[in-house]
């Protein structure tokens, strides 16, 4: 951050970004305090831990865990999370013998309600066009290589339907409390470039 | 339209540069930039597609080259002036230099959104054909699955038609789907076990 004694010279986009918001700023569009209040939303609000804790009631809970996979949007508003891009949720699930990987191909859809905002390298060319030709090659890239034996499906997010993925809960974890669940459970686990 | 956006399939890309967590917001200037889209496309009432529209039609160079917030800040800007809200040369004035807009929209306005699809045509497990064909304006459907054959495997709500709704007022809507393809069906590369599932709008499928 620029230190307001000794502000460094703006960047062709950072330039770009302050004429736009002081034209419309001075045309009346900006309320005031908007941009800090979206920032704070994403900031704060939404993020992988809320469906960190989907995943960990889901792996305590059977009951809920089919709530889920019949309904994801319904299941995940119990837990009070919901919104934006978070409307129609399917929820996909894991197992010894299916691997399942979300990725947006034409932008860059995301379950923000659950996961928040997507990572820089999901909405980058590389792995939007990689990861419907080669699977399994960018998964094992990615530090997830999977057995022959193990079905892949890759999910592209084309029209409203947003995705979850429910992972397996890792070895060992048998007793563990839902919030003990929840600290294990990773952001790359629920998008599908990695296993827990 | 065939645009630099339908990423699925293009080769010669490198490595994922993959992190297992970053912030939200990298810089103060992302923060703002997805803010000013999200107050542009509200003050214009611009529909989903239209948004998606707006960064679709950035100039490929310009898009393989610029982050996504900067994808975000050339769509808030395009729609700005598209809808009056400022011009080109009051923004370029404003920053001191070059301001790259979006090119312009090459499909006619819609007229007729022709009827809607109150009832699903297709049920799970019926075999469908994607259309092969290339509209001019926006589209769902990824440029990879084209002319390819799949299996139903969830019906999903009706929704309204991205085509249409990016290219004027009017509205059709239809039922999604979600399509399984066999890797093998797409890329002719005998990839066993993997299958790629893309969701997609009624008249975007035909029967197989």
């Amino acid at each position: 951050m620029n230190s307001a004694h000794h502000p460094a010279p703006l960047s062709p986009v950072e330039q770009r970004v302050a004429a736009l918001q002081a034209l419309l700023t001075e045309r009346g569009l900006v309320p005031e305090g908007f941009i800090d209040e979206i920032t704070r939303q994403y900031e704060s609000e939404i993020g992988p831990m809320n469906g960190a804790k989907v995943v960990a009631r889901a792996w305590v809970d059977p009951g809920y865990k089919q709530r889920l996979l019949a309904d994801g949007a319904a299941a995940i508003a119990e837990l009070g999370f919901g919104g934006p891009e978070g409307h129609h949720m399917v929820v996909v699930e894991n197992t010894a013998s299916v691997h399942n990987v979300i990725v947006c191909t034409l932008c860059s859809c995301y379950p923000w309600p659950v996961l928040g905002l997507p990572p820089a390298w999901y909405k980058d060319p590389p792995y939007r066009a990689r990861m419907v030709r080669e699977p399994r090659a960018l998964l094992a890239e990615m530090g997830c290589a999977l057995p022959d034996d193990v079905e892949i499906r890759v999910w592209d997010s084309s029209a409203e339907v947003r995705y979850l993925v429910l992972p397996q809960p890792p070895p060992g974890t048998e007793g563990r409390t839902e919030a003990e669940l929840a600290a294990v459970v990773t952001r790359d686990s629920m998008i599908g470039v990695a296993r827990l | 339209m065939d645009g630099i956006h339908d990423l699925g399939g293009m080769q010669g890309f490198g490595a994922v540069d993959h992190s297992p967590a970053e912030p939200a917001f990298q810089h103060q200037w992302e923060a703002a930039a997805r803010a000013l889209l999200q107050l542009v496309a509200g003050t214009v009432r611009a529909s989903g597609g239209e948004f998606r529209h707006s960064i679709e039609r950035m100039d490929p160079g310009h898009y393989l080259t610029s982050s996504y917030y900067e994808h975000w800040l050339t769509a808030a800007a395009t729609l700005a002036v598209e809808h009056g809200l400022v011009t080109h040369s009051e923004l370029e004035a404003r920053a001191g230099g070059r301001f790259p807009l979006s090119g312009p929209v090459l499909a006619p306005p819609v007229a007729d959104p022709g009827p809607g699809v109150a009832r699903p045509r297709f049920a799970v497990g019926d075999r469908v054909r994607v259309r092969e064909w290339h509209p001019p304006g926006h589209t769902r459907c990824p440029r990879y699955v084209r002319g390819k054959t799949g299996t139903v495997v969830r019906v999903d709500g009706i929704h309204s038609v991205p085509d249409i709704e990016a290219h004027g007022p009017a509205r059709r809507h239809e039922p999604t789907y979600s399509i399984r393809f066999e890797a093998a069906e797409l890329w002719d590369d005998g990839q066993n076990g993997a299958s790629v599932h893309a969701d997609l709008w009624d008249s975007y499928l035909e029967p197989s």
